[in-house]
C-alpha cells in the first residue's frame, strides 16, 4: 500500500433533520486513483459528497480531505465539486459563467478556454446556458469544477443521460486526470459506470459494503461485473 | 480578508445576468420616472401639494424598486444551488455581498440620476437647498432598499414569499414615514416606531432640502442614520449566509 489516501473517513455519521443518513462510515479513497461510489439512489451517496467538499456538516467521526479535516476553508481552492442538477448561471453564456468562476478559483482566461475545448462546449460557449441541452448544461457545471485543476474532483453523477461517445470521451479525461495524480471520486447508480473505476465505494442504506479495488471486488465475488457483484455481497451479508 | 477582484468580478456578472434581460433594466430606469411624471399631472392644478410629496417619493421609489430586485436575485442565487457552489468555492462572505451592492448600486445611480434630474429639470419641482444632496439621497435610499433586500431574502424560502416582504416590511414604513402625516401629528406610540424605522429618516432629510436654504443638522443626522443602517443589513446579511449546514 503505496499510494496515500486523498480522503480518509473513520466512524463518520450524518444525520439530516434528526433522520441518519450516514453510518458509522469508516473509508479511504486513494490519492490519483478513480474512485466510483456507487449505490442506489437514496443511499447517501449525495450526502457523504457534501460532507467531503464541505457544505454538510458531520455529526460525529472523522473526515480527513487533503490532510485537513473536512469543511476547511483552505480546501475551497483544491477541490472541484459538480453537483447533481448542473448549478451555473442560466442567463448567462457558457464564458461568461467561466471566466466568472474562474476568477473565484484564482484560474486563468486561457485555461477558461482550454477546458471549453476539454468538454467539447466550443461551439456554445457564446450560448446562452438557459438555451443548452441537459447534458451541455452538465458539461458548463464540470468546467466549472476543472477549473484550476484541483486536486480533488468530486463529481455526482457526471455523465447521466450524456451521448455514449461523450461519454467515453469524459471518462478518458477523468483517467488522464487521475494519471497526473488528481483524486476523482465519482458517483452513479448506474452499476456500469462503476466497471470504468479503479476502486470502488459500494453505499447502501448508508453503510458501505465494499471498499477496495474492483479488480479485488470481482475475485471476492467471482463475478465479471460489478452489477452481479453488488448483488452477491448483499446476498452474503445476509448469511453472515 | 478581502478578495477585491472577486468582489468586482461578482458584481460584473450580476450587472452581466441583468443586461441578457434588458426589459428589467429598462423598467427599473423608466418607471420612477413615469410615476413621479404620473404625480405631476396629477397635481397639475395644485403644485404646492407635489412639491410637498415628489421629493419624499424620489427617496421611496428606488428604495422599492431596489428591495425587490435584490431580494428576488439573491433568493434566486440561494435556491438555485449557485449559492452553495460560491460558499464552497474561496469567496467571502462580505465580498459577495459587497459585489451585490456595487452592481446594484451601479442600478440605483443611474436611477437617482435620471429620476431627480427628471423631477428638478422637467416636472418642475422647487428645491430651496442644495440639489445634490437630494440625488445622494435618493442614492442611499436606493443602496438601503438593496441592503434590505439581501438581507429578507434570507427568510424566504420562495419567491411567493419574497415578494410578499413588500407589503410587510415596505408598506409600513412608507405609511407611518411622514409622508402621509407628519411625525409629530402621530399618536405617540406610532411616531416613536416611526423613529426605530429607516425610512423615516430619508423622508425626513428629502423633505429638509425641498424647504431649507443650508443642509440642517438633522438632514445631515438622516443621512448617517440612512448610511448606518446600509451597513448594518449588510453585515447582518453576510451573517445569514452559511458556509455549513
Amino acid at each position: 500500500m503505496t499510494q496515500a489516501f486523498g480522503i480518509k473517513g473513520s466512524g463518520v455519521s450524518v444525520s439530516i433533520n434528526k433522520t441518519p443518513i450516514l453510518n458509522d462510515l469508516s473509508f479511504g479513497v486513494r490519492s490519483g486513483s478513480i474512485t466510483g461510489l456507487i449505490g442506489p439512489s437514496g443511499s447517501g451517496k449525495t450526502t457523504l459528497m457534501r460532507s467531503i467538499v464541505g457544505v454538510q456538516k458531520i455529526s460525529d467521526g472523522m473526515l480527513t480531505v487533503l490532510d485537513l479535516p473536512a469543511g476547511d476553508k483552505r480546501l475551497s481552492y483544491k477541490i472541484g465539486y459538480v453537483t447533481q442538477n448542473a448549478v451555473v448561471y442560466d442567463d448567462l453564456t457558457v464564458v461568461q459563467n467561466l471566466r466568472y468562476f474562474a476568477v473565484l478559483a484564482q484560474s486563468s482566461r486561457e485555461q477558461v478556454d482550454e477546458i471549453i475545448t476539454k468538454v467539447q462546449l466550443q461551439k456554445q460557449r457564446d450560448q446562452i446556458v438557459s438555451s443548452l441541452s441537459g447534458g451541455q448544461r452538465a458539461r458548463v457545471s464540470l468546467a466549472v469544477a476543472l477549473l484550476g485543476y484541483p486536486e480533488l474532483l468530486v463529481l455526482d453523477e457526471p455523465t447521466v443521460g450524456l451521448d455514449p461517445v461523450l461519454r467515453q470521451e469524459l471518462w478518458q479525461l477523468f483517467s488522464t486526470l487521475a494519471s497526473q495524480g488528481k483524486t476523482l471520486l465519482i458517483s452513479s447508480h448506474v452499476m456500469d459506470e462503476a466497471d470504468r473505476c479503479d476502486e470502488l465505494l459500494l453505499l447502501r442504506d448508508g453503510k458501505i459494503l465494499w471498499n477496495h479495488s474492483r479488480e479485488r471486488l470481482l475475485q471476492t465475488t467471482k463475478t465479471d461485473s460489478v452489477g452481479d457483484a453488488f448483488i452477491r455481497i448483499i446476498s452474503m451479508k445476509g448469511k453472515a | 480578508m478581502f478578495h477585491i477582484r472577486m468582489t468586482f468580478a461578482t458584481a460584473g456578472r450580476i450587472l452581466r445576468q441583468l443586461s441578457h434581460d434588458p426589459r428589467t433594466i429598462a423598467l427599473i430606469f423608466v418607471v420612477p420616472c413615469v410615476l413621479m411624471a404620473l404625480f405631476r399631472w396629477l397635481y397639475d392644478g395644485n403644485l404646492a401639494v407635489f412639491n410637498n410629496i415628489a421629493p419624499a417619493l424620489l427617496g421611496i421609489f428606488p428604495f422599492v424598486i431596489m428591495f425587490i430586485i435584490a431580494s428576488i436575485t439573491t433568493l434566486r442565487e440561494r435556491t438555485g444551488g449557485t449559492m452553495e457552489r460560491l460558499m464552497a468555492s474561496p469567496i467571502g462572505k462580505l465580498d459577495l455581498i459587497l459585489g451585490y451592492m456595487i452592481a446594484f448600486g451601479l442600478l440605483a445611480v443611474i436611477q437617482a440620476l435620471l429620476a431627480s434630474t427628471l423631477v428638478l429639470y422637467g416636472l418642475g419641482l422647487e428645491v430651496s437647498g442644495p440639489q445634490w444632496f437630494l440625488i445622494i439621497m435618493a442614492l442611499a435610499d436606493a443602496l438601503l432598499g438593496t441592503a434590505l433586500g439581501l438581507l429578507v431574502s434570507a427568510f424566504a424560502k420562495t419567491e411567493f414569499q419574497a415578494v410578499q416582504f413588500m407589503p410587510a416590511f415596505i408598506i409600513p414604513q412608507i405609511l407611518i414615514g411622514g409622508l402621509l402625516m407628519p411625525l409629530s401629528q402621530m399618536p405617540e406610540v406610532l411616531e416613536f416606531i416611526a423613529y426605530c424605522l429607516p425610512l423615516t429618516y430619508a423622508i425626513d432629510a428629502l423633505n429638509i432640502v425641498v424647504t431649507n436654504v443650508d443642509l440642517t443638522m438633522e438632514a445631515w443626522r438622516d443621512l448617517v442614520v440612512v448610511i448606518g443602517c446600509v451597513i448594518l443589513a449588510i453585515l447582518l446579511g453576510a451573517l445569514t449566509l452559511r458556509r455549513r449546514r
